[in-house]
C-alpha cells in the first residue's frame, strides 16, 4: 500500500496537507440551526417575567380583580400580548404568529399537566391523615360510625373486595378477549368480520348500562342476591370489548413478514400464533390488558348496581354483599360527614396507588426485553400500537396477511 | 452429458392437490378460536339485543311520548327521557367545549413542540390521566372545582347573561352576596369533571394521527422556509383533520356515558333547560344509577329502554367517528 503511494507520487499530482496559519483570525463559529440562542432565550423568559409584573400591577393595584385565578388569566393574556410585541420587534407578522401559537400550545399543555397534578395532589392532601394509621389497612368498617376517629376502622374490606372482583372479572374477560383478538386477526373470514363489527360496536356500551344488564339478568330475573360475583360479571361485560379491541389493535401491527417466515419454515398455524405472533405482541398485549384492568378497578357504576355495600370483610364472591374501593369512596362521600369524607379521600389515595402500580407495571412490561442498549426509543412501539386508543378507530397499517384475507 | 427428462405422454399430468383445510392441531386451533369468537359474539351481541328486547314494552306502552315527555314520575305513570337526554347532551357538549381545545393543544405540543427527551414521559402522563378512576375526577370536581366554578358562573352571568345559556333563573349576579347555591351542582360543573375524563382519550387519538404525518412533508415545509407554526398549519393539521374530528367524537361518545362524576356533582331535576350554569339537571346514566334501586319491573324496563337509547346514541357517535377517521388521509396506508 505504501509502496504504491510512493511510486504514484512521482507520476501523479502531489497531495498537499492543509497548513494552519497561527496568526489568522479565529474562525467564526457556525450558527446553530436548531436550538435557541441566548438572545431568544432572554426574550422568551423576559416576556413572561414582564407579563408577570404587568399582571400583578393590573390585578392587584389598578383593577379590582383579587384572587389567584384572575391573576393567572391576566398573566396568560398579557404574556401573549408581550410575546406578540417582542415578535414584532425582530420579525414580521409570520414570526408573531409563530411565537403566539407556540405560546398558546405550550400553555395549553401545561394547563392539562397542572390539572392532572392538581387532582393527584388534592386527593393525597385531603386524605393523608388516615393513611398514617396501620389499622386503616388491616381493619374493616364493621361497627365504626361515620364520626369515629381514624384510629378505628379501615378499608381492608374494600381493598379485598376490589381485588376479588377485578380478579374474577379479568379471569373471564382476559382469555375471551385475547382469544377473540387472535380469532379476528389470525383466523379471519366473514364470521371474524361480523365479530369485529359487533365487538367494536359494544365498546360504545356505557359502563352503567353494562351494570344494569347484569343487575336485570342476574339479580332481578335469576334471583341471585347481590354479590361480588355479580359485580365481577358486570366488570367482565364492561371490560371484554375493551380488551378484545385493544388486543386486536396490538396483534394487527405484528409484521406480516414474521408470520409468513414462520409458515414458510413449515410450522403450523397454531405454532406460528403461539411462538411468533403472541411473543412479538407480548409487550403491547400486557399494556393493553393492564390498562384495561386499571380502568376496571376504578369504574364505579357497574359495581354500584350489582354488589351492594358491606361494611365488613367478605372474602367469598358468592357470599352476599361485598364492598369495593370505588363504591366505598362514593358511598362515604355521600354521607357528608367531614371525618367520613377524609376517609373517602384516603381510600381514593389507595385506589390511585393501586392504579399507579398497575400503570408502572404496564410500562415496565412494555419495554423491549433487552434493556442494555435501547437502539430504538422506548416509546416507538407504544406510538404505533397504543392500547389506550382502545375504542379508537385509528386502524393500524394493514399488514400483508391482512390484505390477503 | 445432460439429459432432458423425457415426457411420458401416457401418464396424464395433473396439478398436485392443495387443500387449505386445516388438519390436526391446526383444526383444533381454528375451531377453538372460532368458538371463542362465537362466545364473545353471543355475550356482547346478547347485551345489545337484550337491552332492545327489554326496552320494547316500555316504548310500546308510552309510544312517542317516551321521547318527548320531560318528567320521570313512575308513580304517576309519566315517564319520558326528553329531559335526561337533553341533559346528557348538554353535559357532553360542555365537556367537549372544554376538552377539545385542551386535547388538541396537548396533542400538538407532544407531537410537535415538546423536546424529544420528555416526549415519552408526556405520552405516559396522558395515559396515566386516562387511567385515573372516574370517581377521583368526581371528587376533584366536587370539592376542588365547584366553588371556583360557581364564581366563574357568576361572572359569566353578569357579563354574558343576555345569552340564554349563561342565564340563571332566580339569582341576581349583582347582589352583594350572590346566592352561591343557585350556581353550584350545575351541568357546567359536571361538564368540567367529565371533560377531564374524555380529554386523555381524545388527546391519544389526535397524537397518534399527528405522529403518522409523513416526515418528508414536514421537512419539505420547513425547508421551504415555513416557521414551526406554518408547518403545523399547512401540513400537520390538514393531515390530521380526520383524527382531530374522530378523536373529538370518540371523546363525545365517552362523555355521553359517564356516570359517577355526574351523579356526584349534579343535583337531579327533570327539565329541559339551556341554562347550563343553573343548579340541577340530569343525565341518562345518572338517572339509571339513581333510580335502579327502588324500581319495579316496569320501571326497570323503562330504565333499560333509556339505557338502550343512550347506547344507540353512543354507538352512532362512535361509528361516525370511525368513518371520519378511516376516510381521511390519516390512518391506514401512510408509508411515506
Amino acid at each position: 500500500m505504501s509502496s504504491t503511494l510512493e511510486t504514484g507520487s512521482t507520476t501523479a499530482g502531489k497531495t498537499f496537507l492543509p497548513t494552519y496559519d497561527d496568526d489568522a483570525a479565529p474562525p467564526v463559529p457556525r450558527g446553530s440551526l436548531g436550538g435557541t440562542t441566548i438572545d431568544e432565550k432572554f426574550v422568551r423568559i423576559g416576556t413572561w417575567a414582564s407579563a408577570f409584573g404587568l399582571a400583578w400591577l393590573l390585578t392587584q393595584r389598578l383593577l379590582a380583580m383579587p384572587g389567584l385565578p384572575w391573576f393567572l388569566i391576566m398573566w396568560f393574556v398579557l404574556g401573549l400580548a408581550v410575546t406578540a410585541v417582542t415578535g414584532m420587534l425582530t420579525g414580521g407578522l409570520v414570526e408573531v404568529r409563530d411565537r403566539v401559537a407556540a405560546a398558546v400550545v405550550t400553555v395549553g399543555a401545561m394547563l392539562v399537566a397542572a390539572v392532572l397534578v392538581s387532582a393527584l395532589a388534592f386527593v393525597v392532601m385531603r386524605g393523608w391523615r388516615p393513611l398514617l394509621h396501620l389499622n386503616f389497612y388491616v381493619d374493616d368498617m364493621a361497627g365504626v360510625g361515620p364520626k369515629d376517629p381514624f384510629t378505628n376502622g379501615g378499608i381492608l374490606h374494600a381493598i379485598v373486595g376490589s381485588l376479588i372482583e377485578i380478579g374474577i372479572g379479568v379471569a373471564i374477560a382476559l382469555p375471551l378477549g385475547i382469544g377473540t383478538a387472535v380469532f379476528m386477526t389470525e383466523v379471519g373470514g366473514t364470521f371474524a368480520r361480523v365479530v369485529r363489527t359487533v365487538v367494536e360496536a359494544m365498546t360504545a356500551l356505557p359502563s352503567i348500562v353494562a351494570g344494569l344488564f347484569v343487575y336485570t339478568v342476574f339479580i332481578v330475573a335469576l334471583g341471585y342476591p347481590r354479590s361480588g360475583l355479580a359485580a365481577a360479571l358486570a366488570i367482565a361485560v364492561m371490560m371484554l370489548p375493551i380488551i378484545a379491541r385493544a388486543a386486536d389493535v396490538v396483534l394487527r401491527v405484528v409484521p406480516g413478514g414474521l408470520r409468513e417466515a414462520s409458515l414458510a419454515l413449515g410450522s403450523s398455524r397454531w405454532r406460528t400464533v403461539w411462538h411468533v405472533v403472541l411473543p412479538t405482541a407480548r409487550p403491547g398485549l400486557a399494556t393493553a390488558v393492564i390498562l384495561g384492568i386499571a380502568r376496571g378497578v376504578g369504574e364505579t357504576s357497574p359495581v354500584l348496581l350489582t354488589s351492594g355495600a358491606a361494611s365488613f370483610l367478605v372474602t367469598s364472591p358468592t357470599g352476599g354483599v361485598m364492598n369495593s374501593l370505588p363504591l366505598y369512596i362514593y358511598s362515604t362521600v355521600r354521607s357528608g360527614e367531614p371525618v367520613a369524607i377524609t376517609r373517602a379521600f384516603a381510600a381514593a389515595t389507595v385506589l390511585l396507588a393501586i392504579v399507579l402500580i398497575l400503570f408502572v407495571t404496564a410500562r415496565l412490561l412494555a419495554r423491549p426485553r433487552r434493556t442494555k442498549k435501547p437502539r430504538r426509543r422506548r416509546s416507538l412501539d407504544l406510538l404505533r400500537a397504543d392500547p389506550l386508543v382502545e375504542m379508537g378507530p385509528v386502524s393500524p397499517r394493514p399488514t400483508l396477511t391482512e390484505e390477503n384475507t | 452429458m445432460t439429459t432432458l427428462p423425457v415426457q411420458d405422454a401416457s401418464t396424464d399430468v395433473r396439478p398436485r392437490k392443495i387443500s387449505r383445510r386445516a388438519t390436526g392441531a391446526d383444526a383444533v386451533f381454528v375451531h377453538s378460536a372460532r368458538a371463542v369468537g362465537a362466545t364473545v359474539l353471543v355475550i356482547t351481541g346478547g347485551v345489545g339485543l337484550f337491552l332492545g328486547w327489554q326496552g320494547y314494552p316500555t316504548i310500546k306502552h308510552y309510544g312517542l311520548s317516551f321521547f318527548t315527555e320531560v318528567d320521570w314520575k313512575p308513580d304517576a305513570d309519566v315517564i319520558g327521557i326528553a329531559g335526561v337526554l337533553s341533559g346528557t347532551i348538554e353535559v357532553a357538549l360542555v365537556a367537549m367545549t372544554i376538552a377539545f381545545p385542551l386535547a388538541l393543544l396537548t396533542a400538538l405540543y407532544i407531537s410537535e413542540y415538546a423536546p424529544a427527551r420528555i416526549k415519552a414521559t408526556l405520552v405516559s402522563l396522558v395515559d396515566l390521566m386516562a387511567a385515573v378512576p372516574s370517581i377521583v375526577w368526581g371528587l376533584w370536581g366536587f370539592f376542588l372545582i365547584m366553588p371556583h366554578a360557581a364564581e366563574l358562573a357568576i361572572w359569566l352571568q353578569r357579563n354574558l347573561g343576555w345569552i340564554p345559556i349563561f342565564d340563571v333563573k332566580g339569582a341576581d349576579p349583582n347582589a352583594a352576596i350572590p346566592d352561591l347555591s343557585r350556581y353550584a351542582a350545575s351541568m357546567f360543573c359536571a361538564g368540567i369533571a367529565v371533560a377531564m375524563m374524555v380529554l386523555p382519550m381524545s388527546c391519544a387519538v389526535m397524537r397518534q394521527v399527528f405522529s403518522q404525518t409523513p416526515q418528508g412533508e414536514k421537512e419539505a415545509a420547513l425547508a421551504l422556509g415555513a416557521t414551526r407554526w406554518g408547518m403545523v398549519r399547512s401540513v400537520v393539521l390538514p393531515f390530521g383533520r380526520g383524527g382531530i374530528i374522530g378523536g373529538a367524537m370518540l371523546g363525545l361518545g365517552r362523555a355521553l356515558g359517564e356516570t359517577i362524576a355526574v351523579l356526584l356533582i349534579l343535583s337531579p331535576s327533570f327539565e329541559i333547560k339551556p341554562r347550563i350554569l343553573e343548579v340541577g339537571g340530569n343525565t341518562v346514566s345518572s338517572l339509571i344509577a339513581g333510580r335502579f334501586g327502588d324500581a319495579s319491573k316496569s320501571q326497570l324496563s323503562a330504565l333499560l329502554a333509556a339505557g338502550f337509547v343512550l347506547f344507540l346514541l353512543t354507538l352512532l357517535v362512535n361509528t361516525l367517528a370511525a368513518v371520519i377517521v378511516n376516510r381521511s388521509r390519516s390512518g391506514a396506508g401512510t408509508d411515506a
